[in-house]
């Protein structure tokens, strides 16, 4: 038994927008970041499904998938490292200690 | 397997070629030869403007039509190059300074790989290289802003930074799958076939907008904007504000006329109503800015507005005035940008407006050159500013925008009130202990003196006008 496409464009379309909603409410910068990677994610999926099932007579969609994955790997190195240094400088991760530069 | 595709885009492979050997001159280096550091890198980044528009101006399609550049991208990259050199030539007195001293090798690597991708986001045909350029151009970016490892502020502007990127590019590529889904190929110029502005494929557009819109920082996408520029180094956020953004605007020019060719009333009723905003709002709050580096901050955003004039039309007019807006704003720019790392460095901290009060007694000729370069941002007439202004209004007007750029005008009156407002304090309030005089290192005197030519000749010497319309696009 073959799994409708529509099931994983459903499953893609509810990780990307917990990833939006863990954006916009969590008070943590890895929060911040897990939540950035679950949106990516479901791009990764997107990709795969849109080219399996769609267009499968290129490889396109999953060369995107994995350029996608290896360029998210890259991003969440840089992210991480800058978020060791607001902790070296503010002794914290939490957002409230970002208030500084405001208006 | 044959290479000589890779030789046949010379700008790419020299400017590699100029990052490695800057690489390993940082690992090898030292003493004496460490000192001449900066020079090196001038020298050898300054040639490369003309590289980039003697040798990449030949029409050619390479890797199966991903790659692709003409006369106008090289012009493009050219001016990139010129204004990175620019950036790197005022920053020398910055990367003296104890903390940067011993990682300037990094600076200009990290610079340089954000110049490799922006080339590559300017000569996409495909929307993975496309994307690996943006992120190219925009991770090493991140890295840049919270380059002052000790400075509280610096590192809060990177983690702002780098976050709102990924939500934006993470947006960009949810719109770019269902693009992909739809039309079933990620090639610019196969892609036009299957866009039929369905619900779906606008949805697509509008999610693939937000990606380019957070690096162009339009105005729903601009709130990283001000805190970015005000923490990052002086150095990085002139570079932020003028090449990463113009980048950003000549792709986003492209992949709209060249993808969403099918659905222009759709895009354009979405920048008409993205322009009045960027220009509207960014001009209120850029009032009431006292930090100057966020005051720029707003100022680029309603610039950005004002460039995006000319993508609405998506005409051959609307191409050469935007080129032509791009490379005044650079100069413009990047003078303000010079001139508030100069004086930064004298007031060792951030400059606010009031900093600015009675500056013509002690530097006169800085206060000129920052004169000179607010009227040509505020667009008042001999100067380069207006000329650009006045093409990319025109270049509305022709496609029929009558109303809007009725709106930027009146906006352009109300931005002349806040540049006003530095030349008053500058000029006119009285102010008993002013900023002491700065003497300009060698390297800051050329790139002023070059923002100086650029902002005052651009404007006179219609040729360069004429030369950017008659390339083909």
């Amino acid at each position: 038994m073959i799994i409708p496409a529509e099931y994983y464009l459903i499953l893609a379309t509810v990780l990307f927008f917990i990833g939006v909603f863990g954006f916009f409410t969590r008070r943590n910068l890895i929060s911040l970041l897990i939540s950035t990677e679950l949106m990516l994610n479901a791009v990764d999926i997107n990709f795969a499904v849109f080219n399996a099932y769609c267009h499968p007579e290129h490889l396109e969609g999953f060369f995107f998938t994995m350029f996608g994955i290896g360029i998210t790997a890259a991003e969440t190195g840089v992210a991480i490292a800058i978020i060791i240094n607001v902790f070296r400088n503010a002794k914290s991760i939490h957002i409230k200690n970002l208030r500084e530069l405001k208006y | 397997m044959n290479y000589s595709q890779f030789f046949s885009m010379i700008p790419e492979v020299s400017l590699l070629a100029i990052f490695v050997a800057i690489l390993i001159f940082d690992l090898v280096a030292t003493g004496r030869y460490r000192r001449m550091f900066h020079a090196m890198v001038c020298l050898l980044i300054i040639p490369h403007v003309y590289v980039c528009m003697e040798f990449g101006g030949k029409e050619q399609t390479l890797f199966g039509g991903m790659y692709y550049t003409n006369s106008m991208i090289a012009l493009m990259k050219a001016m990139l190059t010129f204004g990175s050199a620019l950036v790197i030539l005022q920053a020398h007195r910055w990367l003296r300074s104890t903390h940067t001293y011993y990682k300037q090798g990094e600076f200009y690597i990290l610079l340089l790989s954000t110049l490799v991708g922006m080339y590559f986001m300017l000569s996409a045909r495909h929307f993975l290289l496309f994307y690996i350029g943006m992120e190219l151009a925009s991770l090493p970016l991140a890295c840049l802003v919270a380059f002052d490892k000790y400075r509280h502020h610096s590192a809060e502007a990177g983690i702002k930074y780098v976050l709102t990127s990924m939500f934006a590019s993470a947006a960009m590529l949810y719109g770019i799958s269902f693009l992909y889904g739809t039309t079933g190929t990620l090639y610019f110029d196969d892609m036009i076939a299957g866009i039929t502005g369905s619900p779906m494929q606008i949805f697509a557009m509008v999610m693939f907008f937000s990606g380019l819109g957070f690096k162009i920082s339009l105005v729903p996408f601009h709130l990283w904007t001000a805190d970015s520029y005000q923490g990052a180094p002086t150095v990085v956020t002139a570079y932020l504000s003028v090449i990463s953004k113009g980048a950003a605007v000549f792709t986003l020019f492209t992949i709209l006329t060249k993808v969403f060719a099918p659905m222009t009333a759709q895009w354009q009723l979405m920048l008409y109503i993205l322009i009045v905003a960027s220009i509207t709002i960014a001009n209120l709050f850029a009032i009431k800015q006292t930090n100057l580096k966020r005051f720029m901050a707003f100022s680029s955003i309603s610039q950005a507005g004002y460039i995006m004039l000319a993508v609405i039309g998506g005409t051959a007019q609307g191409m050469s005035s935007m080129v032509y807006y791009i490379l005044v704003y650079i100069v413009a720019n990047l003078a303000v940008f010079g001139i508030i790392e100069t004086i930064e460095h004298a007031k060792e901290g951030e400059i606010v407006r009031d900093d600015c009060n009675g500056l013509y007694k002690t530097n006169p000729r800085l206060s000129l050159l920052m004169t000179l370069a607010l009227f040509s941002l505020a667009g008042i007439p001999p100067f380069a500013g207006f000329f650009s202004k006045f093409f990319v209004f025109m270049s509305a007007f022709d496609a029929g925008f009558i109303v809007l750029v009725f709106i930027a005008l009146i906006n352009t009156v109300i931005s002349l009130y806040y540049y006003l407002l530095i030349v008053k304090a500058m000029y006119i309030t009285p102010n008993d202990n002013p900023i002491p005089h700065v003497k300009c290192d060698l390297f800051a005197r050329i790139s002023l003196g070059a923002c100086l030519l650029g902002i005052i000749l651009l404007g006179i010497c219609s040729f360069v006008y004429i030369g950017i319309d008659k390339l083909t696009f």
